[in-house]
């Protein structure tokens, strides 16, 4: 019997995908719609068109076009994810079977109370909870993301200080370090930055500081935004001279929680007496960053900014009668909110996954993350340490910065990205924070096993060898990935967003 | 390092601005060291002639591929004239930024104070140091 022989491929087109557009064929269709069982009515005629240009494929088609393209991307279900600032952690798959009991999932925002008590009380626990974790008087669960965190309370400072009859205080501090979201986020509210520098050690410049909040300058502050520990994954030595400084000119202080994974049952950010703070549920909490879902940016408050936050807030309406009873939740707006940020009650699905993910840890758990993650940064920082040059050679926080560079080679940190890539690593953070030249930003978070630690130490020291020795590698990478390197500064200049019909005008 | 250029008919900023005035005129681009820094330049944006700065405020930014800077004026006064030619070609700014990579002109208000800018030895050596 012969059969006929079939080379074997993985990919039918060689690791690359075609556009969908390149799947159509004419008549092919996706769906069958069942016979209308009303009648039929014309669309009007102005808007029918029939230059309207859509693939045409069958279902399957578009399943593995999807599947596909999903394969082609790093993911950290499928690999090492160290990109400092963002808190890539594995995200327990027990989070997305909580968020897809139907109770929760098929949960119309609209439903009366009385019919969404189960889903209140998942929310009244998580306020309860962030609330303890932070130490602070209470939390709103509304803020979309983190950004939109930092806004709210910005806002909040805004609306403080001019319900005081305060207007004269405009200007918000921010360090060098800060992430770009600080600055733009005081220019949103209306506000104006000052920044501070760093200094050598990578702490806030205290005497900058105190020089900025001198005299009749004390008036004009409004408050400060400041990362902890920094984006540089420092704690600032004088974290606590510098929240009294600000409070003494008669500011606020705001803490960029990005960084919670370091402080997490270790540290309250309102006993270092801060005044509002926002999470990133998606980095601290283990939710999706995107692509599985949206973020979630929860800030939390002192007593005196309580009635300034956005809502609705859940409440207990009605105490339970007994041990047995249950407690009415409802919904509240605090009396001097700042107003409302979000659709409806915040992306709730988060809400569900953050709190499975607090559930299973515990508060002993929580702690025990957070000293992992600093221990697998601090592991990572002390093996790399000679071969890279430490800007700020200190204990590290959850995550640490290192320069991609060196004197004798002209490869940046752009070139070792890329090579990360050739061994199925996902590159740090480049070129942030912007005061440490080609920066690279590492967080291996706590939820990587040593060998994986190591094996990225071992992939590190044979790119530091390769700079000297075989620069053009490092220039040339990525070498096994579907793409090579990609042409970043056209993708700026020439923005392209669209689909095949406007390709073809491109080229 | 060895092959950035540090020309000494300009004075520099900590901020890596150059400023060379002439006449009542200072003319204001980004220094060689900025432009390597930054890396491939992708946008710049400009303010408008007729635009008043104070020394201490920025009138524009710098964006490449890898981060966007604020650029400070340095000098106060009113900008009389503009590098038109950077919203096409921005990296300009990479080939040429003491020359054609200029950004703004602007028309010193009062006595220039460059006290606080470097010559070109000093800023060599802030360079060498970072």
């Amino acid at each position: 019997m012969k059969t006929a022989t079939i080379e074997a491929t993985t990919n039918q087109y060689d690791g690359l995908e075609p556009l969908i557009y390149e799947l159509s064929a004419a008549g092919r269709i996706g769906v069958n719609l069942p016979e209308p069982d009303v009648p039929l009515s014309d669309l009007p005629a102005d808007l029918l068109r029939d230059d309207l240009n859509l693939p045409e494929v069958s279902e399957n088609e578009v399943v593995r076009h999807f599947v596909r393209l999903s394969q082609f991307n790093h993911a950290i279900d499928t690999g090492f994810y160290p990109l400092g600032s963002c808190t890539m952690k594995y995200n327990p798959k027990i989070n997305e079977d909580a968020a897809r009991l139907t109770g929760f999932a098929h949960l119309h925002p609209l439903t009366d109370v009385e019919g969404a008590q189960g889903a209140l009380a998942l929310m009244y626990q998580l306020q309860e909870w962030l609330a303890e974790i932070s130490g602070f008087a209470g939390v709103s669960l509304t803020p979309a993301a983190g950004a939109q965190g930092e806004f709210a309370g910005i806002l909040m400072i805004r609306k403080y200080h001019v319900d005081r009859g305060d207007t004269q205080r405009t200007k918000i501090l921010v360090p060098d370090s800060a992430h770009g979201t600080n600055p733009a986020t005081v220019t949103m509210a209306g506000m104006q930055v000052i920044e501070l520098p760093s200094d050598k050690e990578g702490n806030v410049d205290l005497e900058a500081l105190r020089e900025a909040c001198a005299g009749e300058k004390a008036a004009s502050i409004a408050g400060m935004m400041i990362t902890v520990p920094s984006t540089l994954g420092l704690f600032d030595r004088n974290i606590l001279p510098i929240v009294q400084t600000v409070h003494d000119a008669g500011g606020l202080m705001y803490m960029d929680g990005a960084n919670m994974n370091a402080l997490m049952g270790v540290v309250k950010p309102g006993e270092l007496g801060f005044d509002v703070m926002h999470y990133n549920l998606h980095k601290t909490f283990s939710t999706p960053h995107g692509g599985g879902g949206p973020g979630s940016g929860v800030i939390g408050v002192a007593q005196r900014l309580m009635d300034y936050r956005p809502g609705p807030i859940v409440d207990i309406i009605e105490e339970a009668a007994g041990d047995h009873d249950a407690p009415l939740y409802g919904w509240t707006q605090p009396p001097k909110t700042i107003g409302r940020l979000k659709a409806f009650h915040g992306n709730y699905g988060m809400h569900v996954r953050a709190y499975a993910y607090i559930r299973v840890y515990g508060g002993t758990g929580l702690n025990d993350v957070t000293r992992h993650a600093v221990l697998n940064a601090n592991y990572l920082r002390a093996r790399l340490k000679d071969h890279y040059k430490l800007p700020y050679p200190r204990i590290c926080g959850h995550e640490f910065v290192m320069e991609g560079r060196f004197a004798d080679s002209d490869v940046r940190a752009l070139d070792i990205s890329k090579r990360l890539m050739d061994y199925g690593i996902h590159p740090p953070t480049n070129y942030f924070p912007l005061i440490v030249p080609e920066a690279l930003l590492i967080e291996p978070t706590e939820t990587e096993t040593k060998q994986t630690l190591d094996r990225f130490v071992d992939v590190m020291i044979s790119i530091a060898g390769e700079a000297r020795e075989n620069p053009d590698i490092l220039h040339d990478a990525p070498h096994n990935t579907p793409v090579r390197r990609l042409d970043e500064v056209k993708a700026a200049k020439q923005l392209v967003l669209c689909c095949a019909p406007l390709m073809k005008q491109v080229d | 390092m060895a092959d950035l250029k540090f020309p000494d008919d300009v004075r520099y900023a900590k901020s890596d601005e150059w400023v060379r005035v002439e006449g009542d005129i200072a003319t204001i681009g980004i220094s060689d060291y900025a432009q390597d820094a930054l890396n491939d330049i992708v946008y710049v944006e400009l303010p408008e002639v007729g635009d008043t700065f104070d020394k201490d405020d920025s009138f524009g930014s710098v964006e490449s591929v890898k981060a966007a800077s604020d650029v400070y004026a340095h000098v106060g006064g009113e900008v009389v004239e503009i590098n038109e030619a950077l919203e096409d070609e921005p990296e300009i700014i990479n080939a040429d930024p003491y020359g054609k990579g200029w950004m703004v002109k602007i028309k010193l208000s009062g006595e220039a104070d460059l006290s606080d800018l470097m010559d070109a030895e000093a800023y060599k050596a802030y360079c060498e140091d970072r």
